[in-house]
């Protein structure tokens, strides 16, 4: 399978990205680590005329914790968010959920930022975002913006981030210590997308569910934060009613497609069952 | 979409040639570089026969463009072994541990094996299962293979002991 012809441009500053992008038009598309891009390419799916691969600019790269807050450069890739020392300490969800994405290989190129600006509901971090409530900062044209991971999903492949601009950075503020977290992936072998999975973070006090964040992946056309689940659990002890509530909450918000992955209702009910052993796991693991 | 002028380093050696962008880096390493030893399995990020190392990271070379690696320092299967033709621990372990049976996968394997062996050179076999996650193996039932890279392992760090 050979793409299609394209000219290939590789920049060394934001600035000239966001330029070229601007000067070529239409036609051009970023390339990141490709692990999306290039299978699409390769099916022409996708004929950009221009690439511009973001990989020497060293402003895209890194993870850094200031404050309670996270920021981690588009560019950073997944293996790197995987061998994180700062994410081990204050995110460790993070590098729970790259661990399931793929394989190594893969890891070693596929980047935080093409796997959230994709927009493929199949992609493992963007339900990730949307529990950690992050923000997608956005160099453009007309200056920086940013977009909540929230409001940030249209449609599959229709996202906020509009031709023109480059996502530089995800934002976050890091959970409190002690939370409890866990990504649940149903998947039929190792490189396979999610037939459901389910990311969890809350927090305990006293034997309380204090707050709770649930996200899912690949049940829908976009992630899918699951906002009344988590408030099913907020304020309770996690008895057996409020996991159940929270289980069915999650449940009726999914639209997944019938596929290989399975028909609708067993798609529903393996959403059920990641999000019940994620909030479990999460709950055992909170200090 | 004019041909780019494609330069990296190849087995230790200096490799040039004029591509088209859109060239994946498999195809430049078999039909410009003729290095036929990585294989095209599927040709779409799955089987990892065309896995090759690019800048110290096993990578599959059908999902990466040859401009991508413009620059970078690449390693295949014919780099394993030593300039005089003596084979690798690795390379020695897969054939004492029947790690093969119809070779295809093996190029990969290996080339795969080896990073891993320099990322963590004394995996558990899980860690050797999960390592090799992304090589696929249509004949082997991955048991030999397995065996294959611990006894390399060992081989490695007995021979390195002696050295010391
Ligand atoms: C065999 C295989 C299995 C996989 N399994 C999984 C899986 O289980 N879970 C999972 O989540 N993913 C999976 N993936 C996808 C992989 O994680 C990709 O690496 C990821 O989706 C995209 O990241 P990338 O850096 O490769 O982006 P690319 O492929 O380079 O880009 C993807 C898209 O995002 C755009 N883009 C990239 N970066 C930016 C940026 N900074 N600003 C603006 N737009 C940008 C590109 O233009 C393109 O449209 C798999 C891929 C393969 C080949
Ligand atoms: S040929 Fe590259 S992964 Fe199969
Ligand atoms: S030996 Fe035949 S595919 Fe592995």
């Amino acid at each position: 399978m050979i793409p299609g012809a394209f000219d290939y441009h590789r920049p060394s500053s934001i600035d000239e990205a966001v330029k070229l992008l601007a000067d070529l038009g239409d036609e051009a598309r970023v390339l990141a680590g490709g692990h999306s891009l290039i299978p699409m390419m390769k099916l022409r799916m996708a004929l950009p005329e221009n690439l511009i691969d973001l990989q020497d600019i060293a402003e895209l790269k890194g993870i850094s914790e200031d404050g309670g807050t996270i920021t981690i450069g588009a560019m950073t890739r997944q293996a790197e968010i995987i061998a994180s020392a700062v994410l081990a300490e204050h995110c460790p969800i993070l590098p729970e959920t790259a661990l399931q994405i793929a394989d190594p290989q893969v890891r070693n190129l596929g980047t935080i930022g093409g796997n959230v600006a994709n927009g493929d509901p199949g992609n493992d971090m963007p339900a990730l975002m949307q529990a950690l409530d992050a923000a997608y900062l956005i160099a453009g044209p007309g200056g920086n913006r940013e977009v909540a991971a929230r409001g940030f999903y249209d449609a599959a492949f229709f996202t906020a981030l509009a031709d023109g601009e480059v996502l530089t950075a995800i934002r976050f503020a890091a959970p409190p210590a002690g939370h409890g977290y866990a990504y649940e992936k149903q998947k039929r072998k190792i490189g396979d997308y999610a037939t459901a999975a389910a990311a969890v973070i809350l927090t305990m006090s006293g034997g309380r569910c204090e707050s709770a964040e649930i996200a899912l992946t690949n049940v829908g056309d976009t992630p899918l934060y699951a906002e009344e689940a988590g408030k099913a659990l907020a304020g309770t002890d996690l008895n057996a009613d409020a996991v159940k509530a929270a289980v069915e909450a999650a449940k009726a918000i999914t639209r997944p497609a019938a596929d290989g992955r399975g028909p609708v209702d067993f798609r529903t009910s393996v959403t059920g069952v990641m999000v019940r052993n994620a909030i479990e796991r999460a709950a055992a693991r909170a200090a | 979409m004019s041909k780019m002028h494609i330069k990296m380093t190849v087995n230790g050696k200096a490799a040039e040639a004029l591509a088209e962008p859109r060239t994946l880096l498999i195809h430049f390493l078999r039909e410009d570089l003729n290095l036929t030893g990585p294989h095209i399995g599927c040709d779409t990020g799955h089987c990892g026969a065309c896995t090759v190392d690019m800048d110290g990271m096993s990578v599959k070379s059908c999902t990466v463009f040859a401009a991508q690696a413009n620059g970078a320092d690449v390693t295949t299967i014919e780099g394993i072994a030593a300039p005089d033709g003596a084979l690798h621990a690795l390379q020695e372990a897969f054939r004492e541990h029947h790690g093969l049976q119809c070779g295809f996968c093996t190029p990969g394997m290996i080339t795969r094996a080896h990073r891993l062996l320099q990322e963590n050179p004394s995996p558990s076999e899980d860690e050797i299962r999960m390592g090799i996650s992304g090589n696929l193996c249509r004949c082997t039932g991955y048991q030999n293979i397995v065996k294959a890279i611990s006894a390399a392992a060992d081989q490695l760090a007995t021979a390195k002991e002696a050295a010391q």
